[in-house]
Formats: structure tokens, sequence, C-alpha cells
């Protein structure tokens, strides 16, 4: 492990919207090639986490990436509804205008007929897509500009079981593939056992940092989840 | 009589254009779910239309600074809050109405409320077309940002995408377009042209280019339908025009994707 490189260090992070303290004392690290899972209650500053580390709000402490590191985002709050009048051609264009590399792209999210891809899928309402072919169009989308690192916030929010497994294990592929980087917010402990090699507890300050199998342990899980602990350890037990 | 200054052409001229860009703003709107924002953002301008006919000075000024305070407020709510703002928009729009209706002097209540295109001089003519040629300008060049925020506004942001200044630029737009339409179908029915004809479009459009280009499409052949329909029946052309776009969104009905 001693010669992976660091490519992100967070400091003493902190996070404040109007005096309010939502993230406090966060130090961790990523390495690249890592999967790092964060997870943690709802409203516990998760996303937040991962727009401080965009830049897109004023923290204090400290972030350091990589110099030239590409940074791929999938956020959690997407307004497509079958009402949204945009092809997924359209939609991907607007992040590439080469057709070629898009279709490359939507094989490797799985999607393999080309056929299939130019007649039905490029063409089709973006909103009219089912939840998991909405996701992998945009993990495609994240994924075009060839980034270093992908953040994902609960890529999985909204799509059935077998679904969630599926885009997993997408993501375990592309990062086999690709070489990426992934950080990703979880509300399922078993995805985190499963996909990550680290896991940071957040709620408002860091509840357990390490290797998922070490310390995820009933202590922690009841400081950081107070009383749904039980629940969340028999899930992981079954 | 010179074609190009005869009354009935500059009214097609200033209709068509109006159409034009109302139709793809309301694209927008639409797709920004402000569809009631648009439908009524035209009522606040009558306040703004009495208060300059009572100052004396030129309507188009007062109705515009009417509607820039609007979007103000509804830029302002849209920062603050990421719920949907209409019950405000609905009882504040609704307030300056009757405000308006009370305060506009009886003799131009009527063309207030409904407009009059018989009374377009070639000078509006010229800043209807300049106005026009801005704000399609503008929205071909901020359309990519403008859909990405509407899409998410987190994704807009990572990308580096001022999404509340792009807000404020569209709505800006909406304004002035909604302004200078105030001649067309008056206060009560400029939003219609803004919302009717894109809602139109969007019955029968799986994409956006399509979308937004027949949304335009629809709000010219709304202007041009209305105002011929009206000048050869001698009508009011202002409530012909909208009325020529709800038989063109009836239309689309039967064709819905």
């Amino acid at each position: 492990m001693a010669n992976q490189e660091t490519i992100l260090t967070v400091e003493n992070l902190g996070v404040k919207f109007d005096n309010n303290e939502v993230l406090k004392g966060l130090n961790f690290f990523v390495q690249k090639g890592d999967v790092l899972a964060i997870v943690g209650p709802n409203g516990a500053g998760k996303s937040v986490l991962f727009r401080a580390l965009l830049g897109l709000v004023p923290y204090s402490g400290k972030i350091y990436w990589s110099p030239k590191l590409k940074v791929g985002y999938v956020p959690q709050k997407f307004n497509i509804d079958k009402d949204l009048p945009l092809s997924v051609e359209e939609f991907l264009k607007f992040k590439e205008k080469n057709l070629d590399k898009i279709i490359g792209v939507l094989k490797s999210v799985g999607i393999r007929d080309e056929h299939h891809i130019e007649h039905h899928v490029l063409k089709q309402r973006i909103g009219w897509l089912s939840g998991g072919q909405i996701q992998r169009i945009l993990i495609a989308w994240s994924i075009l500009d060839n980034p270093d690192v992908l953040l994902f916030d609960e890529p999985t929010a909204g799509i059935d079981v077998g679904g969630e497994e599926t885009i997993y294990n997408l993501l375990k592929k592309l990062k086999n593939e690709r070489g990426f980087t992934i950080i990703l917010i979880s509300h399922d402990l078993n995805i985190v056992y499963k996909y990550a090699n680290n896991v940071i507890c957040v709620n408002k300050e860091m509840v357990c940092y390490g290797e998922p199998s070490t310390v995820l342990d009933p202590a922690s899980l009841a400081k950081l989840y107070g009383g749904e602990a039980s629940f969340y350890k028999h899930e992981h037990n079954n | 009589m010179n074609i190009i200054t005869s009354p009935l052409f500059l009214q097609l001229l200033v209709g068509i254009l109006i159409g034009l860009g109302a139709g793809y703003l309301g694209s927008f709107m639409i797709m920004k779910r402000m569809s009631l924002v648009g439908d009524v953002i035209s009522h606040v301008a009558l306040p703004g239309i009495a208060i300059a006919i009572i100052l004396e000075i030129n309507p188009f000024f007062g109705a515009f600074t009417a509607l820039f305070l609007a979007i103000v407020g509804i830029w302002f709510l849209e920062r603050r809050t990421e719920l949907s703002s209409e019950t405000l928009v609905g009882i504040f729009f609704a307030l300056s109405l009757a405000l308006g209706i009370l305060i506009t002097p009886e003799p131009e209540l009527l063309e207030a409320l409904f407009g009059d295109i018989t009374k377009i001089r070639p000078i509006d003519a010229l800043i209807t077309f300049a106005l026009t040629a801005i704000v399609l300008f503008t929205m071909f060049r901020i359309y990519r940002e403008l859909t990405i925020s509407i899409i998410s506004k987190q994704l807009a942001q990572s990308m580096g995408i001022n999404v509340s200044k792009i807000s404020f630029l569209f709505l800006l737009l909406v304004a002035a377009i909604v302004a200078i339409g105030l001649k067309v179908t008056g206060v009560f029915l400029m939003g219609a042209l803004v919302i009717v004809p894109a809602a139109a479009a969007k019955n029968i459009s799986i994409g956006l280019t399509r979308f937004t280009k027949l949304a335009a499409l629809f709000g010219g052949i709304s202007a041009l339908g209305g105002i011929l329909f009206a000048n050869y029946f001698n009508l009011h052309p202002g409530p012909i025009v909208v009325l020529a776009s709800g038989v063109i969104f009836l239309l689309t009905l039967l064709f819905r994707k």
C-alpha cells in the first residue's frame, strides 16, 4: 500500500451555514484506485461534504487534491421527469459533441447493442427511460471526459434492489477497466461492505474511518445511527 | 402606400416577432416548471403601466420596471428555497392586477388590459425587432447552461456554471419579451402567449431542439393567424392571437407523444 499515490487529503474540514455547523473536524485521505464510501444518517452532511470537495460551498480546514486531477460528479438531485423534453443524445451532447465517443461510453455503461443505442436510446426522451437506465446515462455523462475520480451521491437512490446491485457492479467494472478512484455516498451498508475498501461514517463529525470490516462495529454504528443501529447491523448479518 | 409602412404589415411583423420570442422563452419556462409564473407574470405590468401613464412617461418603461421588480422577486425566492413559489406568485400577481386596474386611468384601461396592436408605429416595430434579436441571441448563448441548470443545479455548479446568474438573465429576457408583447395581447393575455405555444410544442416533441423551435414557430403562427383573422373580421387582435395558440394546443393534443 505504501507505494500508492495519495490523490486527496482532507484536514480538519468544517462547513457552516449561517453559523450552523454542518460538518466539523473531518480528516481523511484517498489513494489512487480507492473506493471510499461515505455513510451516515439523513441530514448528516454527506452531500455537503461532496459539495465542499468540489469547492461549491465555503469551508474551513484544508482540502488538497492532486494537481491536474479531473473529477466527475453525479449529484443526487436530478429533475429528470417523464415530462422533460430532452433526448438522451441532446443531454450527452451538452458535454461531448463527438457521437462515436458517446456511443463508446454508452457501450461501456452496459448498453451494448449499437443499433439499439442509435435507434432507441439516443433518440429517446431521457425521462421515458427506467430509473436504472437513467442512472446508466448519468454515469455515462460523468465518464465522458475521462475523469480520474468519480463522486457519486447515492448513485442508486430510487432504483429497486436488483438494479442497485447492477449499478454497483457496473461501477466496479468501470473502476477496473479505467482505473478510476471512486468516492460514493451510500445509505446501504451491504453495498459498502461489498464494494468499498474504505469507509467514513459522518454525522456532522467523523464517527469512524477505515476498512468497513474493521470500523463498522456495533459501537460506531450505534453512535452513527442512534436507535437504528440494530436494524443496520441485522441487515449486514444476513 | 408602401407595404413596409402599411399598418397591417407592421402589425404582422411585430406580432410574429413577439410570438417567436415568447414561444421560445416559454419552452424554457415550462422546463423550469414556471408555467404559472409565465402565465401571470404579465399581470404585474399593469401597476407599472398605470404609474407611467400618471407620470406621463412611456408605458413600456413602467411595464418593464414592474416586470423587472417581479422577476427580481421570483429570482430571490428561487435562490432562497428550492420549494415551489407558486402560492406566493399566485397571490402577489393577482394583487398587482387588482391594484393596477384600480389606478389605471379609465381611457387607457382597456388597451392596457387587452393590448391594441392596431396602434403600432414603425418605431415600435424597430424596437421590437431589436429587442427580439437581443433576446434570441442571448438565449442561443445561454441555452446549454440554462438547460443543465434546470436538470440539476448541483451538476451545473460542479461544471462551473453560475446557476443564479443564468437564471436571472433568463428571467430578465422573459420580462423584456413580455413588456414589448403587451402591445399585442395586453396584460391579461401576454403570459398566455409565453406558455400556450410552448405547451403545444411539448405535446409533440421528444427532444429539446424540436420543442424549443416548435414553441417559437407556434408563437409566430398564432400571432400571424390571429392578427389576420382579427383584421378580416374586424375583431380585437389580442384575444384572437391567444385563441389561435389555444387552437394549436388542441390540435397538438391529437398527436401527443
